[in-house]
């Protein structure tokens, strides 16, 4: 059925537009990888044959009625204006359909509901704007921001296009990593708003509350990568932190968990390296790109009334606030979220540096990790 | 002029875009004010004024038509309807208070406390805290201001709910006092409950020093101080304009305005005070008793 | 009949600029409302150009994210608050009068107030826009905690809520005291026209759900200014909280906009199809348990925030029951139309597209209602395309069958039909390449409020767009059809519809500045609904 149906759409959006068809049509909803979102996928299928069966009726008799009772046919009106049976049948009947369709709907709800004996638990908590997970088993903390390349891309300019990305704005640096046919437990809160975490192929969205925890479980069928977006209005960046499962068996699962930390334990150790000004600043200028763009821009500017310009500002440029500016990126203030646990000394140095050194704040100021670590409480 | 076949339709009035204006004048005082703006209240106290200006001459002028006899039994049930719906539309603004004070009692706080469906929310974020109603220590007990202590039902506001009580009762005699012509008992009545009215305000600011004082609830003490001060506030705001219509009210019937048939205007404030007093009983059983 | 309608001496109709900043007159009050709402329909219009100039492609074309946000919140604000609800409170003002036989609205001075709050309601909105820190930007439903990250704007929103919010209950008020208490004897309220019935209905909602709002997003500014923690956990509240009485006010208020539109087109249909409404009696019932049911549906916007499963059955069961009420309006007028003998003047059009497109719109929505896939649905572009079905192409072309239709007894003339017939065209054409795709970019998986995405979505996003614009430049064409017409034109009998019924049709055309001042004398046939 789908496909004849998307068939014939195609054919008449070609013919009356010319686009370039590059993308597959995507016109219906995606059937997902896990059980839980096949049966959705069934249940919605179910609730639009239905709707499409009785609009079809309806509109049906309607349009016959149209053209057969018009007054340039020479027709003369009837003068009938209730009948009683017709209408408790045309009661029943719809109260009938809804009856059919609650059955299913409240039996699926409650499997949905059901959490009990999962073997993996993931605390997924949405941030202004990207997501931090937490593998409480396996004692693992990852945050996963935007991809530097859909970063880039979305920038307002004229020498962008993302149409070149397939995954553009769909990808990020640190996936979500999960074991495959496993009954994985996901955790969803937040830090400063509301977010909601949703990945189409699971078959649900949750939404992620600040000072609250929603208990929702998946279990992926098949490996694979499989994105989804925040879907919930968040602010400026909402369309901006994405969700990306990377679904692996169990045994890599396993093996990535263990380098994943090997992994974090040797850059925490470099992250005390002193370094050169040069590295500072690269290594600063991708730390920027990834967590603080998003608020005070490119260049540096800010957005006027909610984000500070850096730019000039004088936290980020006189030396006797250079403390400050430390305590600022670790602590957070107001809207400005902290930083200390998710960015290692190395980064923060070397984003300091780079915020006092570029868009023509030219202090000439080196930090260096051991200068954070003596502000960290 | 005034046939009951015809209704009165008023002449052109320039007091509904007045009013209007003047609404946006202290609301922008009002936002100005939360925003720090220096010319705040200025600006604010212009708007209070142009309101109150706007009560007196509209009223003024409902008063002189209707003292005129230019409104016909049809105008009169049309107020009546008005005050009727008004007063039902401050009965929903309550219930949205009402709402929160139940939520948080019946939802919010069990969850945190980790009871219901909230065990997860408990065990990962608020692991220390303890449901209890009255709240005495917040989930996050760092930025808030934990009460010592709540206030019992059966002090002050146990001496309220009869001080309102028997101002329902007074202001009913000083009705059926209006319908027997007896103005004398009328002005009394009335002039009673005026005093009940006030009486009522001024025990409820003793024990908002009190509780701001000395025990330490606040409006910023969690939960239990937001609801407890907004719906109370909000009723001794209710008792306040009450009284003082009560009061114009009284005014009136010393000058010998009303006949014991057309006294719309009295009926409404009564009604009205009758329901700070329905509201009162809501806020002495859910928010002081159990 | 023109004795009904005869000038009082000494009431004559006041000139200048006085007769429309004092009037106590409910059709120049009417007339008013009327007007602000369209010019409102055109600058929230003007911000849906905007949404949709920078969702045209892929990429930020035009606008910062921020102000991209600030034009979603603005626009449905406008849109609802200032473009729909007045225009339905305009028809109300000028029709129900004229409709139950009174001389003008019970409480006319209160009237004029209700309008005149409106506009400086919307100034101190708008003004949000040229403010620090820019306007509104969390979504017209306000959500916190992210609603309380607002600079300079904050307060304004909220006290822009409030002022709106005294407006309609005024409004509200005025219109139910009109109804019980000022019809022509005769006119018992099971023979008042159906338009009337589903005012008094949504005056009812209104009275109720508005005042929670102002509570509601009271509790906001005090959790902002005054340490309240209504809706933060760390508090004891909760931010779900705000949701819960924002929808209880919320999902009523759906209904005060669809209601005046049941009502609309119950008025039509029966003219054109010459033949009486089918079922009234069960119109009056379905649109009271539309209403009643309306108050216990709220949470089904929020089945994914983690409600006890108990709950979520529990709306949803409720949610889905309102389809049954709602399809025997649709097939009474399925029914009024059969064996009737029809014509398709510019109102009937908008009528008949309203019955069918409003349908797919509820079909989406009893999609929408069914919890476990509303987990999928929910915040995508699938509602987004639901609920412009049901306000755009339900609401809003009702008001449009209502303007036309009644535009002869305002003016005294009638419209050019040639080009409200081709209005009516590219209206309906261009609404279903705007919004039909929608439902396809929502089920491929994207969100709703983001001002650029994915390249998947690229070409759905496109051909809406194209439509938006078609649907926009096609509106010009109704304003001058309406200009033109106010200004001349053919002249308009008493009776412009050869099968129109009711009493507003018995006083000439353009209605007189006065009409009922005594009650008229109803026959039967007048009564005939
Ligand atoms: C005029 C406005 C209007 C109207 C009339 C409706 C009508 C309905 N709406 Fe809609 N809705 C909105 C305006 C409206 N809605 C808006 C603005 C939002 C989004 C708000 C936001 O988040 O910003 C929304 C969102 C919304 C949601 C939340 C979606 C989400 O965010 O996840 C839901 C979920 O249940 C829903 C359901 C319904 C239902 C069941 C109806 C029913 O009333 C529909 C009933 C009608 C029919 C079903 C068709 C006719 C019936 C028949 C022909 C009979 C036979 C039919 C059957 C047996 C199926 N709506
Ligand atoms: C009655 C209510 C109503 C009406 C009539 C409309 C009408 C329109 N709406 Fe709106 N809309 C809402 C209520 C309404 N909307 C609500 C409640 C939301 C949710 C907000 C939220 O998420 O918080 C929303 C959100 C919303 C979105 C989603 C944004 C997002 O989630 O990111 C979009 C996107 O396409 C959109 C588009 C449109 C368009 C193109 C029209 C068009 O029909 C408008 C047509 C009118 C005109 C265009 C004006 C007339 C013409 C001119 C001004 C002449 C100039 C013309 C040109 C330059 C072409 N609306
Ligand atoms: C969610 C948005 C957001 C992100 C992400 C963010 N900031 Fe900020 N930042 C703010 C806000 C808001 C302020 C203003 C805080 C205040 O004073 O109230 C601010 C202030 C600052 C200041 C002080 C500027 C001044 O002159 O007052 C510095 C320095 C700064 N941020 C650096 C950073 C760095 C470095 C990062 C990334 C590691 C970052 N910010 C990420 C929102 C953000
Ligand atoms: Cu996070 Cu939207
Ligand atoms: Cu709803």
């Amino acid at each position: 059925m789908t496909s004849i149906f998307k068939k014939a759409i195609q054919a008449i959006f070609l013919v009356t537009l010319p686009i370039s068809a590059f993308a597959d049509w995507a016109l219906n909803m995606r059937e997902g990888v896990t059980p839980i979102s096949q049966k959705v996928y069934d249940m919605h299928m179910v609730s639009l044959w239905v709707v499409t069966i009785i609009g079809i009726i309806v509109f049906g008799i309607m349009f016959w009625s149209i053209f057969h009772h018009r007054k340039s046919r020479g027709v003369k009106p009837a003068k009938f204006s209730h009948s009683t049976t017709v209408e408790i049948i045309w009661t029943a009947i719809p109260l009938l359909i809804i009856i059919g369709l609650a059955i299913p709907a409240t039996k699926l709800l409650i499997e949905m509901d059901d959490t009990s004996e999962t073997a993996l638990t993931v605390k997924a908590v949405g941030y202004q704007w990207k997501w931090k997970y937490e593998y409480l088993e396996d004692d693992l903390t990852l945050y996963s921001n935007l991809d530097e390349k859909s970063v880039e891309l979305s920038q307002r300019a004229d020498d962008v296009d993302p149409m070149e990305y397939s995954d553009y704005l769909l990808n990020v640096d640190e996936p979500l990593v999960l074991p495959t046919n496993t009954k994985i437990r996901i955790l969803t809160t937040a830090n400063d708003v509301i977010h909601a975490w949703w990945v189409p192929d699971l078959g649900w969205k949750r939404d992620a509350i600040p000072g609250f925890i929603n208990d929702n479980w998946a279990y992926i069928n098949e490996p694979g990568t499989y994105r989804g977006q925040c879907a919930e209005i968040c602010g400026k960046g909402h369309g901006y932190m994405p969700i990306v499962v990377k679904a692996v068996s169990m045994d890599d699962y396993k093996v990535w968990v263990a380098e994943k930390k090997q992994e974090q334990d040797e850059a925490n150790a470099a992250s005390s390296k002193t370094m050169t000004k040069e590295e500072l600043m690269t290594k600063g200028e991708a730390v920027y790109k990834a967590n603080c763009l998003a608020c005070h821009q490119a260049n540096g500017q800010g957005v006027k009334g909610v984000f500070p310009a850096l730019a000039g500002s004088k936290i980020a440029t006189q030396p006797e606030n250079l403390k400050t500016h430390i305590t600022h990126i670790l602590y957070g203030k107001n809207l400005m979220p902290p930083f200390g646990e998710q960015l290692n000394d190395g980064d923060i140095a070397a984003v300091t540096t780079y915020e006092r050194n570029a868009w023509g704040n030219d202090t000439g100021d080196v930090v260096q990790p051991g200068d954070i670590a003596a502000e960290r409480k | 002029m005034a046939t009951k076949d015809i209704y009165y339709v008023p002449e052109g009035s320039k007091w509904p875009i007045f009013g209007s204006f003047a609404l946006f004048v202290l609301f922008i005082g009002g936002a100005l004010l939360f925003n720090g703006n220096a010319n705040a209240n200025f600006v604010l106290y212009l708007g209070i004024a142009l309101v109150f200006y706007m009560f007196v001459g509209w009223f003024n002028d409902v008063i002189g038509e209707s003292r005129s006899g230019k409104y016909s039994g049809q105008v009169d049930v049309s107020f009546r309807m008005g005050m009727g719906w008004f007063i039902f539309s401050e009965v929903m603004f309550f219930a949205a208070f009402f709402g929160a004070l139940f939520y948080a009692r019946m939802f919010s706080i069990p969850w945190l406390g980790g009871l219901g469906g909230g065990s997860a929310t408990h065990e990962f974020l608020w692991s220390a805290f303890e449901a209890s109603w009255p709240l005495s220590v917040t989930p996050d007990p760092t930025n808030f201001d934990q009460p010592k202590e709540v206030i019992p039902a059966f002090g002050v506001p146990g001496i309220n709910t009869l001080i309102l009580l028997t101002s329902g009762v007074t202001v009913t005699f000083a009705h059926w006092a209006l319908k027997n012509n007896k103005r004398a008992n009328l002005n009394i009545w009335l002039a009673l409950t005026v005093i009940l009215g006030f009486v009522f305000v001024y025990f409820q600011a003793e024990e908002y020093a009190h509780a701001y004082g000395d025990l330490n609830l606040k409006l910023s003490s969690g939960i239990y101080g937001s609801t407890f001060y907004m719906l109370t506030g909000f009723h001794g705001f209710h008792v306040t304009m009450g009284a003082i219509m009560l009061l114009v009210i009284l005014l009136r019937t010393i000058k010998g305005h009303f006949s014991k048939k057309d006294h719309f205007a009295f009926e409404a404030v009564a009604w009205y005070w009758h329901f700070v007093d329905v509201v009162w009983l809501g806020l002495f059983i859910f928010v002081y008793w159990i | 009949m023109s004795t009904l309608a005869h000038e009082h001496d000494h009431h004559h109709a006041p000139s200048g600029l006085k007769r429309w900043i004092f009037s106590t007159n409910h059709k120049d009050i009417g007339t008013l409302y009327l007007i602000f709402a369209l010019m409102m329909f055109f600058i929230g219009g003007a911000m849906a150009m905007i949404i949709r100039a920078e969702l045209f492609q892929p990429g930020l074309q035009f606008v910062d994210p921020q102000f991209y946000n600030s034009m979603v919140t603005v626009h449905a604000l406008i849109m609802i608050f200032g473009a729909v609800m007045p225009a339905g409170v305009g028809l109300a003002n000028w029709m129900i009068p004229l409709m139950i036989g009174a001389p003008d609205m019970a409480l006319p001075r209160m009237n004029n107030m209700s309008f005149w709050i409106l506009p400086f309601g919307f100034a101190l909105l708008i003004s949000t826009l040229f403010m620090n820190g820019g306007g509104p930007a969390g979504g017209w439903t306000m959500y916190p905690p992210l609603v309380l990250q607002l600079n300079d704007a904050f307060p304004f929103l909220i006290f822009t809520v409030h002022i709106l919010g005294v407006s309609s209950i005024m409004g509200a008020i005025n219109i139910i005291a009109t109804v019980f208490n000022m019809r022509a004897p005769g006119m018992t309220l099971m023979k008042m026209p159906l338009f009337v019935w589903t005012w008094v209905i949504t005056a009812f909602l209104l009275i109720a759900s508005l005042p929670v709002l102002a509570g509601a997003v009271t509790m906001l500014l005090t959790d902002k200014y005054f340490g309240t923690s209504f809706f933060s956990a760390a508090g004891g509240g909760d931010p779900v909280l705000f949701q819960h009485i924002f929808w209880f006010f919320g999902h009523p208020e759906v209904y005060i906009l669809a209601l005046p539109a049941f009502g609309i087109v119950s008025t039509i249909i029966p003219t054109f199809a010459r033949k009486p409404l089918f079922g009234y009696a069960s119109m009056v019932y379905a649109t009271a348990s539309i209403a009643i049911l309306s108050f216990f549906v709220w949470a089904h916007h929020m089945f994914t925030v983690g409600m006890p499963i108990k709950g979520e059955l529990f709306f949803m069961y409720a949610t889905m029951l309102i389809a049954v009420p709602t399809g025997v309006k649709v097939f009474n007028w399925m029914a009024t139309m059969w064996k009737g003998a029809m014509t398709f003047e510019a109102p009937m059009l908008f009528s008949i597209a309203f019955v069918i497109l409003f349908t797919i719109g509820g079909f989406s929505g009893l999609m929408l209602g069914i919890t476990p896939v509303d987990f999928q649905y929910h915040d995508t572009y699938f509602v987004v395309a639901h609920f412009h079905y049901v306000l755009l192409t339900g609401a809003v072309f009702s008001l449009m069958a209502a303007a036309y239709y009644w535009l002869p007894k305002w003016t005294g003339y009638m419209y050019d039909e040639k080009l409200a017939k081709i209005h009516f065209w590219l209206s309906a054409i261009a609404s279903n390449v705007l919004f039909f795709p929608q439902h396809f970019l929502g089920l491929a998986g994207m969100p709703r409020r983001i001002p650029d995405y994915n390249i998947q979505f690229a070409d759905f996003n496109m051909i809406s767009s194209i439509g938006g614009f078609a649907y926009g430049i096609s509106q010009l064409l109704f304003v001058y059809i309406v200009i033109k017409c106010a200004l001349g034109g053919k002249k308009a009998k008493a009776q412009a519809w050869e099968g129109a019924k009711g009493l507003e049709w018995t006083v000439p055309s353009p209605a007189p500045f006065h009409t009922f001042e005594t009650p008229p004398k109803l026959t039967k046939a007048m009564l005939e609904n």
